[in-house]
């Protein structure tokens, strides 16, 4: 149960994460269909901190090496997205579809240059962490306590503190609402685009990192992230583009993917015989029925996915 | 009206502007092998733009050619599917879950009920088709954005082929049965194609059957009443919905339409038996994704797409030919998702040609004569807001 | 020298490929008054408003603010040297609260966190001191169009703007809410502000404002004081002749009943009350049913639900005898429903087909366009086309195949009004056919919806515009916050008694 508990915790952790990075791009008035790619990019980043941060390097420097360069990273790759959409008004969905596809691409790519320069037998696109990984661990009585789960929570605040508290988030959300309104107040709807989607590529690599230390000690490059990204614009969507509402919406899933790493471990539901694909299935499924009933009343931002023209008003 | 510019023309722009993309997209690449490792880049890119010329004797190249084509067939397919349905509007991200879905219930049919290839070949589609509806019925009932459940439906439909197709797979290797041997009568008719290629086994009925669909498609869309339709959805369905076109009925049609397509091209390619079933595959099939790239590659055209399907399968392929000492074939996946990326710019491009065009032929007619026509046109600047 | 001018707009021209927009346009805002600016659609007025606020650079002229001659080069320029403007469509985010629509752009902030308190203090010392009543913590979507034009005026007091614009603000206000801005508008320049306001409606100029300057067609045609003018030469000036705004029309001869709305009622999409409540009405063979209101007050729901782009979720519409409450929209418009929406972008046309295509937008499938194979009759849809552009005059480019994208406004809506007459209809809804188009154009589409009342067909005309309504129909029901109102005879009533009526101060019970 504990167990159970943990990976909760976990796999919320992503969703919340993206989710959240999702949630400030279309605030801003920009479909980030491409979280899956900045996952991608912004684990990447982090795996290659961990293999190359020397070992024996004191926890707290590892802990911020690690985040700093997968959220950098994924701020960077997000900037595609930015400069395609915002300022070449670009097909939100063709953009965003490209950057996933490019994200595996490019990471498998790079993480195979990597391994065969090291030893050119090997062609795989692993990298393992699972020495590293231990920096972010604190054992308390059974649960594996993860810094991850700070970070989450304080990604949390953040969110909420910022849109609904700051200068900087009202303006924002003007922009996701009504550019034309933001405009007139002398306000540059693309720069808070930028900043929107540039939140959201933060977020989202951080999300990747996560993704990928959770439960396992390295991860196949080729396999890119099981759709979690998509994962989190559903969660974004059943919280409503709400901070704390995505919160809840997270943990709830993450409670239903958890359930596929850790089934065997209860008894009751290892007594079932059910096959892990179905368990494997479940967050998707959950996530169409959730989407079925909840997407009808949605209240999204309402420029989000359209470009904004100065020249039109 | 003088001479017109062929430039002015859509499909002259639509071309051009790809193949720019396919051209910087290659460029990219090239950049990349430079970072990876100097030595071998320019043999590597040429390696992957060359593919089965790779091969010095012809009778290679012609062998190669046809394996090329054996997987340009599914790739036309998937990309007719994301077309059709982006004329409605829709993004059928969900292709790649209908192929999947063809594949098992394509190959389930052949290897557990032993059908004959056509009755595979159509349960394949019903399955496709099938798939596709669900996306539309959630898109058109619940309001579900296309792209977010198409991406679930392919997770759950991978799990469910896995599920599935463990009943038909070796005792001893996770892939299914060898068709050729446990049911030959599923295997499409080479209709005598397979010679032309230096008897090439898999090539057959599937490669003009795909062309044959990607006529019907532009025929459907061009000429009939039904693509009216679809075209008025997708440009405007507001209006589609006020002149009494049954929005909701035609996106679900739609969707499945491009469902089947997609399910059509699995069975093109599993029933070859090119192609075993690895029953413990962890990824969605990548031939949905690189449909994508093709469909947008292609300009949206049916015709567009038999090229730009070739083009993008053949450096799919083209990519086992880099020197794996140094690269790894990935290089070609990494060359077509730029592709589809810079295929995002392709309206800014045809709008900059415009641009370009206009400034000129502003120019001249400024110099050609002064005088304010089209009156009623200032009338609507002000009027509209 | 001190000036006596706060903005100056001098020898302004504004071209565009094809039309010079602004020609040579000189507009001298005094301090501390009220001045009007007038011209029909399309003289230029947008134009210079967006010249002003530099979103356009003009290719002549100069602007001096107190004398000084200023560059514009985008609105924060503008914003800068106090001029604010109230849009025609209001530029507020629908989910703010008023408060943090008014203070958008200059928050007062600590640190980046937002003082909410030091900004309401603000707010609330303006809105006292020039009788602006708001509700600070309300959500522009909850509010009433005439709050929701306060809260335009405090984000410019807001931010000290001191010359002021005010953009057709009467267009969606009642008459009373009218009369309530006319005093704002008088507070305000006694106050010291310098205000501009541009509008056609010529009673509301000589009521409120000092002076005004006509535009024409692009052109200045002059600026007089309107102490010393007269309505009828205003006029003149605006359209350069004596227009008949009288629509010529022979007596009504209504028959049998065509149209039966028994108590429609259509949810509204943006708050928990209906939009339309238990609304009945009929309409007869040979007359003209106008459907009068302030917009916003349930007019459009009700047509949408009439037509079928919207579910009702109570009531029964009776078609020429058929029960079409549940019949779907291909069904309706079958039975003999035409209907020229309100928004020819959104619904009329399919901007990217072309002329052709759109004009057998409603008739494409029948067996003259298609043949039972499902494959189109290019030859006959193209012999069609050309038969109404012929006939109903619809001017373009390249005839049948120009898309429909590259039409100007009035020839847009001349396609569409051609396409629903020809259909033949028992029953023809108009909705604000004339909206954008000029005087030509409403002249036309006028005198089609008198002949096909002589036709012999039903009209349902929905008109925000009180010369319209006046003078087309030959019946008025006012609606008013979903439900109507009133039934008035527009040959007996008054303008007057149809605002008191539009604005929900009078009301009777009607009957079908």
């Amino acid at each position: 149960m504990i167990l159970l508990l943990q990976y909760t915790l976990t796999f919320a952790s992503v969703l919340i994460l993206v989710a959240l990075g999702g949630c400030f791009a279309e605030h801003s008035g920009v479909i980030n269909l491409g979280l899956e790619g900045i996952m991608i990019m912004g684990a990447l980043g982090g795996a290659l901190t961990m293999r190359y941060v020397p070992t024996g390097s004191p926890a707290i420097v590892m802990i911020l090496a690690v985040l700093v360069v997968s959220a950098l990273v994924g701020v960077i790759y997000s900037m595609l997205l930015a400069v395609a959409c915002i300022n070449f008004k670009a097909d939100q969905t063709i953009v965003g579809t490209a950057l996933n596809m490019l994200g595996v691409a490019a990471a498998t790519v790079i993480v195979k240059a990597i391994n065969t320069a090291a030893n050119p037998d090997d062609v795989s696109s692993v990298i393992q962490y699972a020495g590293p990984k231990q920096a972010f661990l604190v054992n308390i009585g059974g649960f594996e306590f993860n810094w991850f789960m700070v970070v989450t929570l304080i990604a949390l605040i953040f969110a909420y503190v910022t849109l609904y508290k700051t200068r900087f988030g009202l303006r924002m959300m003007a922009c996701g609402e009504h550019p034309q309104a933001a405009d007139s107040v002398g306000i540059n709807v693309y720069k808070m685009r930028w900043a929107g989607v540039m939140i959201s590529g933060a977020l989202g690599g951080l999300g990747g990192i996560v993704f990928i230390t959770a439960g396992v000690s390295e991860w196949r490059f080729e396999y890119g992230v099981a759709g979690f990204g998509f994962l989190s614009l559903a969660v974004m969507i059943f919280g409503q583009w709400k901070p704390i509402r995505i919160a809840l919406a997270a943990l709830l899933f993450g409670l239903f993917r958890a359930l596929s790493n850790v089934y065997m471990g209860i008894d009751f539901m290892a007594s079932l015989n059910i096959p892990s694909q179905v368990y494997n299935m479940m967050p998707y499924i959950i996530s169409l029925i959730v989407l079925a009933f909840t997407s009808k009343k949605s209240r999204a931002p309402k420029a989000e996915g359209i470009p904004y023209d100065k020249g039109q008003r | 009206m003088k001479k017109k510019n062929p430039l002015k023309s859509n499909g002259v722009q639509t071309l051009l502007a790809s193949l720019m993309c396919v051209l910087l997209g290659l460029l990219l690449g090239y950049i990349v092998l430079l970072f990876i490792n100097p030595a071998g880049a320019g043999q590597a890119i040429v390696a992957v733009v060359k593919n089965f010329l790779n091969y010095s004797k012809s009778s290679m190249q012609l062998k190669y050619l046809g394996n090329t084509l054996v997987k340009t067939a599914p790739l036309l397919m998937c990309s007719l599917s994301i077309l059709f349905a982006y004329k409605v509007g829709l993004f059928n991200i969900g292709v790649a879950g209908q192929y999947c879905a063809g594949i098992g219930v394509g190959l389930y049919a052949a290897l557990a009920w032993n059908m004959p290839w056509w009755v595979c070949m159509l349960l394949a589609m019903v399955a496709g088709a099938l798939l596709g509806a669900i996306s539309g019925l959630l898109k058109s009932y619940c309001n579900v954005n296309e792209v977010i459940s198409g991406i679930m439906l392919n997770w759950i439909t991978l799990y469910l082929v896995n599920m599935l197709l463990t009943q038909v797979k070796e005792e001893t290797s996770p892939y299914t049965y060898l068709l050729a041997s446990k049911n030959p009568g599923a295997l499409l008719p080479s209709l005598g194609l397979g010679k032309l290629f230096n008897n090439n086994q898999y090539v057959g009925l599937a490669i003009p059957l795909s062309i044959v669909c990607a006529i019907l498609v532009w025929v459907v869309l061009e000429k009939t009443r039904f693509g009216y339709e679809l075209k008025a959805t997708g440009n405007n369905k507001n209006a589609a919905k006020y002149c009494g076109m049954a929005e909701k009925r035609n996106i679900i049609l739609t969707l499945a339409i491009g469902g089947a397509l997609a399910g059509m091209g699995a069975a093109m390619l599993y029933l070859t038996g090119y192609e075993q079933w690895q029953c413990s595959t962890s990824s969605v099939p990548a031939m949905g994704f690189n449909g994508i790239a093709a469909a947008f590659l292609g300009g949206l055209h049916p015709v567009g797409a038999i090229l730009s399907s070739f083009f993008i399968q053949h450096i799919t392929v083209g990519g086992a030919y880099v020197d794996k000492t140094m690269y790894c074939s990935q290089i070609s996946d990494l060359i077509s998702s730029m592709i589809i990326y810079l295929c995002g710019f392709v309206l800014f491009m045809k709008h900059a040609i415009n641009v370009g065009i206009a400034k000129r032929e502003e120019k001249a007619a400024l110099k050609a004569a002064q005088q304010p026509t089209q009156a009623d046109a200032s009338e609507e600047k002000g009027g509209d807001q | 020298m001190e000036t006596q001018y706060a903005i100056e707009m001098l020898n302004i021209t504004k071209k565009f490929p094809g039309i010079i927009a602004n020609d040579n346009i000189t507009l001298q805002l005094r301090k501390g008054e009220i001045h009007a600016l007038l011209g029909e659609n399309g003289a230029g007025k947008s134009t210079l408003m967006s010249v002003l606020f530099g979103l356009y650079q003009p290719e002549e002229g100069i602007i001096k603010k107190d004398g000084q001659v200023v560059s514009i080069k985008d609105p924060n320029d503008a914003n800068a040297l106090g001029i604010g403007m109230v849009h025609q469509h209001f530029k507020l985010v629908e989910c703010f609260t008023v408060l943090d629509n008014i203070i958008m752009g200059v928050e007062p902030t600590k640190c980046g966190f937002l003082q909410k308190k030091v900004a309401r203090e603000k707010v609330m010392a303006l809105s006292e001191k020039y009788g602006l009543r708001i509700d600070p913590d309300a959500l522009i979507e909850d509010i009433t169009v005439g709050m929701q034009q306060r809260t335009e005026i405090l984000k410019m007091l807001y931010r000290d703007n001191e010359i002021l614009i005010f953009d057709e603000p009467t267009a969606v206000l009642t008459p009373q809410e009218i009369d309530e801005l006319m005093v704002i508008m008088k507070n305000l320049a006694a106050e010291g502000k310098s205000i501009l306001f541009i509008s056609h409606k010529l009673a509301e100029i000589m009521a409120v404002a000092d002076r005004c300057t006509v535009l024409r067609k692009g052109k200045y045609i002059g600026t007089v004081e309107t102490a010393n003018t007269t309505m009828e030469e205003l006029s003149a000036m605006m359209v350069g002749r004596n227009v008949n705004f009288h629509v010529e029309k022979k007596p009504c001869e209504p028959g049998e009943v065509v149209l039966d709305v028994q108590h429609m009622t259509v949810p509204s999409k943006t708050h928990n009350n209906n939009a339309v409540k238990d609304v009945s009405l009929q309409v007869r063979r040979g007359e003209i049913v106008c459907l009068a209101g302030i917009d916003g007050n349930g007019q459009t729901e009700f047509v949408y639900g009439l037509t079928g782009l919207e579910h009702i979720s109570g009531g029964k519409i009776t078609l020429c005898g058929e029960d079409i409450t549940k019949a779907s929209i291909r069904h309706r418009n079958l039975k003999g429903m035409s209907h020229i929406p309100e928004d020819r972008h959104k619904h009329g046309l399919v901007l990217d087909y072309s002329l052709e295509d759109n004009l057998v937008l409603q008739r494409y499938f029948e067996p003259e366009f298609t043949d039972k194979l499902g494959f189109l009759r290019r030859d006959n849809i193209r012999k069609y086309a050309q038969k109404l552009i012929d006939q109903y005059d619809v001017r373009s480019g390249q005839g049948p195949i120009t898309t429909a994208r590259s039409m100007s406004g009035g020839n847009q809506q001349k396609a569409i009004v051609a396409r629903e007459i020809d259909k033949e209809p028992e029953l023809l809804v108009a909705v604000q056919p004339t909206r954008g188009l000029d005087v030509g154009a409403i002249e036309y589409i006028h005198k089609q919806l008198v002949a096909q009342r002589d036709a012999g067909k039903a009209v349902l005309l929905v008109s925000l515009e009180l010369d319209e309504v006046m003078d087309v129909p030959d019946r008025i029901l006012v609606m008013y916050e979903g439900e109507i109102v009133g039934e008035l005879d527009p040959k007996t009533t008054t303008q007057e008694e149809l605002g008191l009526y539009m604005a929900g101060a009078k009301r009777d019970e009607v009957k079908a």
